[in-house]
């Protein structure tokens, strides 16, 4: 059972520098800046950190050379290899403290990538990383496409979902497959805490965070990151989007302890398990974002929206099996 | 004086691992490929045994081989590697990412031609595919070479004026299947004192503070690496990898000359090693274990009044142009062995490279091109001897020239 006792606190927060400064470029009401900055907020050591980052929105937006917005050691390789280079990193700590030539404990590394970095192409490094058991934890923002190249369907693009590759059209009603279960995948390596989270429940997500970096081998945390660009929704609505993903449960807070091999709701999943009154309908959720708006307009899908509200419900039985709820 | 060494029977891919165990080298990250396992299952013997304490990272595909090496260098350690064909084509953009991130990585390629249709033996199209990519290129003739150049790549790559990763290319089977008697120090620790100890990196001055250029957290400012880069600064980085390559020319030279005083041994000037060329009429230019064929046959025309010599190209990237002008300038016809796929194209890369060099002579030579050797296809003294025929009938008049020719190889 891994245990993690630390709670964040707003006071003790303010009193962080802050190692993701702001002057980044990316997109006002971009999640994955919140993210960020909430993950370097709950690093148990942040002068020991250092930082692997997959080709995406969050590499190029945040550093544009001459500048950088990392206050922290910070390498971005390529888009499908972060994984392969922070088991590098980790491994030549490990020799040098080996050899005598680093004193100091081992850095605790991160790994930030996007889904298109996790789910799709950076998928067989991360799962070779993680299978070799490299102490690091890789921070999935999920965006849910291609937004860095304009919008592209990924495997993490939700069904229904209109995007510049899966087009609403007059046949096709947007992507017609359902988001992959990367954190199944991976917890299914059986040695990595895996986690889910939303920045719209921040503490949960910096419990999951130092939990995640504390952890004695690989961890992920896959974090719902919306994007009002590609999603289509007003900037200022970030968090309540982002809220609404868990609150239906479309994007559930749940971990996996590797140790005792158990699932585990958290947070707002946890409590929505204790009363189920409170999952709110997926449409909820679709009606905010004009990805789905081929759903509502011209004329409404109810089959549609049928179809994604049974699966939800579906995958949240699942889930409730899993953490032993029913 | 150079330092106690011992014989030992080592094949090329074991010579290769050997080098880097005496080098030792902080961190292996390797994928195995025909016919370069060798070196990544010696290395794993001797991290199994306890005679190194290298972290050996045993990855999933040789993508993650390279990333895994930039990670490991870019945190400071001494980074090592090998593949050959596909292997070294999977890793084709990290190969651009290392040598841009200016990480001193050394990669031994067993050569070995690339798909399709797959072929496990050697030629060096491999190589050839990945020449523009920023590494220094250096070819080994032998098993001995394969060792004593590993061990000078670490020294040539992290050279403040250079830092570049080193490739070090020996033919697939022919020599990294092939036992040979060589010498190795008896004493790693004469390798560790050759490169002066563990790897140093270079500082800079940033923001009025000295930086260590490495992810090393203690740095009084953290760095970033691999930044958006766009139309306002690629250029000017590009440019300073060019000078870069530029630079390594000297250092090839300067650290071949170290080597030698430390070990005995010498390769030319570093870059070619000539051979009977002084009063020579006719040569040929090649890389690779066809050299020594080369000049078993030389010696065999030699006896027979033939003035003929043989430049053999060490160094393939930088590119030594200047040597090639020195040694080939009096020559009347030189024929450019390529084992290497010539794609629409006049001529194999090594021959276009070195016709281009000589171009600017007053007076140059006449250059033919032979390609041969694909896919493993042998190149006996008797089918060297029919080319070098070939040469001194053109430079008798009775032939004419050509672009290219393919030898060994059924019409």
């Amino acid at each position: 059972m891994i245990e993690q006792k630390w709670r964040p606190n707003l006071f003790e927060l303010a009193k962080k520098p802050s190692l993701f400064t702001s002057g980044h470029r990316l997109c006002s009401g971009c999640a994955a800046g919140t993210i960020v900055r909430m993950v370097m907020m709950a690093l148990p050591n942040p002068k020991r950190t250092i930082i692997a980052n997959a080709t995406g929105c969050l590499e190029v937006a945040s550093t544009i050379f001459p500048y950088t917005a990392w206050k922290l050691p910070w390498i971005h390789n390529a888009f499908e290899n972060a994984a392969a280079t922070a088991s590098g990193i980790e491994a030549a700590f490990k020799a040098l403290k080996r050899k005598g030539l680093w004193k100091k404990d081992i850095p605790d590394i991160i790994a930030f990538g996007g889904d298109g970095g996790t789910y799709d192409i950076g998928l067989q490094a991360l799962s070779g990383a993680i299978e070799r058991g490299h102490d690091f934890t890789w921070i999935l923002y999920d965006n849910e496409a291609y937004m860095n190249t304009g919008i592209q369907r990924s495997g993490s693009t939700p069904f229904a979902a209109a995007t510049t590759t899966s087009p609403a059209g007059k046949v096709i009603p947007g992507k017609m497959e359902w988001k992959k279960p990367i954190g199944f995948i991976i917890a299914a390596h059986m040695n990595a805490y895996v986690a889910t989270a939303n920045p719209f429940y921040w503490q949960d997500l910096m419990k999951k965070v130092r939990k995640a970096v504390l952890y004695k081998g690989p961890s992920f945390l896959h974090v719902i990151s919306t994007c009002n660009r590609g999603w289509r929704f007003d900037p200022s609505q970030s968090m309540i989007v982002s809220k609404l993903a868990t609150d239906t449960c479309l994007h559930p807070l749940w971990e996996f302890d590797p140790e005792t091999r158990t699932y585990s709701l958290t947070d707002r999943s946890l409590y929505i398990a204790k009363h189920p009154d409170q999952k709110l309908p997926v449409e909820r959720y679709l009606e905010t974002q004009g990805r789905f708006r081929h759903l509502f307009k011209p004329e409404r899908r109810d089959d549609l929206i049928k179809e994604i509200q049974e699966r939800v419900d579906k995958e949240w039985e699942y889930l409730l099996k899993l953490t032993g709820f029913s | 004086m150079t330092m106690e060494q011992m014989d030992i029977l080592l094949n090329g891919d074991e010579a290769a691992a050997w080098a880097a165990k005496d080098v030792h080298v902080d961190v292996v990250a390797a994928y195995p490929i025909t016919p370069q396992t060798i070196v990544v299952e010696k290395f794993s013997e001797f991290v199994a045994n306890g005679i190194v304490q290298t972290e050996f990272v045993s990855v999933e595909s040789e993508h993650s081989a390279l990333s895994a090496c930039v990670g490991a260098a870019a945190a400071g350690a001494r980074a090592f590697t090998a593949t050959a064909a596909n292997g070294l084509q999977l890793m084709n953009e990290i190969l651009y990412i290392a040598s841009s991130l200016r990480q001193p990585i050394v990669m031994a390629i067993a050569n070995r031609a690339p798909s399709g249709p797959i072929n496990i033996h050697n030629d060096h199209t491999d190589a050839m595919n990945v020449r523009d990519a920023g590494w220094i290129m250096l070819f080994a003739e032998n098993t001995q070479e394969v060792y004593d150049t590993i061990i000078q790549a670490y020294k040539i790559a992290e050279d403040p004026n250079v830092l570049l990763p080193v490739m070090v290319c020996y033919d697939g089977f022919l020599i990294s299947h092939t036992a040979e008697r060589i010498k190795v120090f008896k004493d790693p620790k004469d390798v560790a004192e050759f490169l002066g100890g563990p790897r140093k990196i270079p500082k800079i001055e940033l923001m009025g503070k000295e930086v260590e250029l490495s992810l090393n957290p203690e740095n009084p400012l953290p760095l970033t690496f691999g930044p958006l880069d766009l139309y306002d600064y690629y250029f000017e980085h590009k440019r300073q990898q060019s000078e870069a390559m530029q630079h390594a020319y000297a250092v090839i030279e300067k650290v071949n000359e170290e080597y030698a005083k430390f070990s005995g041994r010498k390769y030319g000037n570093g870059r070619v090693v000539p051979y009977r060329l002084d009063d020579a009429e006719i040569a040929i230019v090649l890389m690779g274990s066809t050299a020594g064929t080369a000049r078993y046959v030389i010696d065999e025309l030699r006896d027979e009044g033939i003035k003929i010599g043989e430049l053999r190209v060490r160094s393939f990237r930088p590119f030594p142009y200047m040597d090639l002008e020195r040694y080939l300038k009096n020559v009347k016809v030189v024929g450019v062995f390529d084992r290497a796929q010539d794609q629409g194209m006049q001529g194999g890369p090594l021959f276009l490279e070195t016709r281009a060099a000589l171009y600017d002579l007053a007076s140059h030579p006449k250059v033919v091109n032979f390609v041969f050797g694909l896919g493993g296809r042998d190149m006996p003294p008797e089918l060297l001897r029919t080319t070098m025929d070939e040469l001194i009938a053109i430079k008798e008049g009775k032939k004419p020239v050509f672009n290219r020719k393919y030898i060994g190889v059924r019409e």
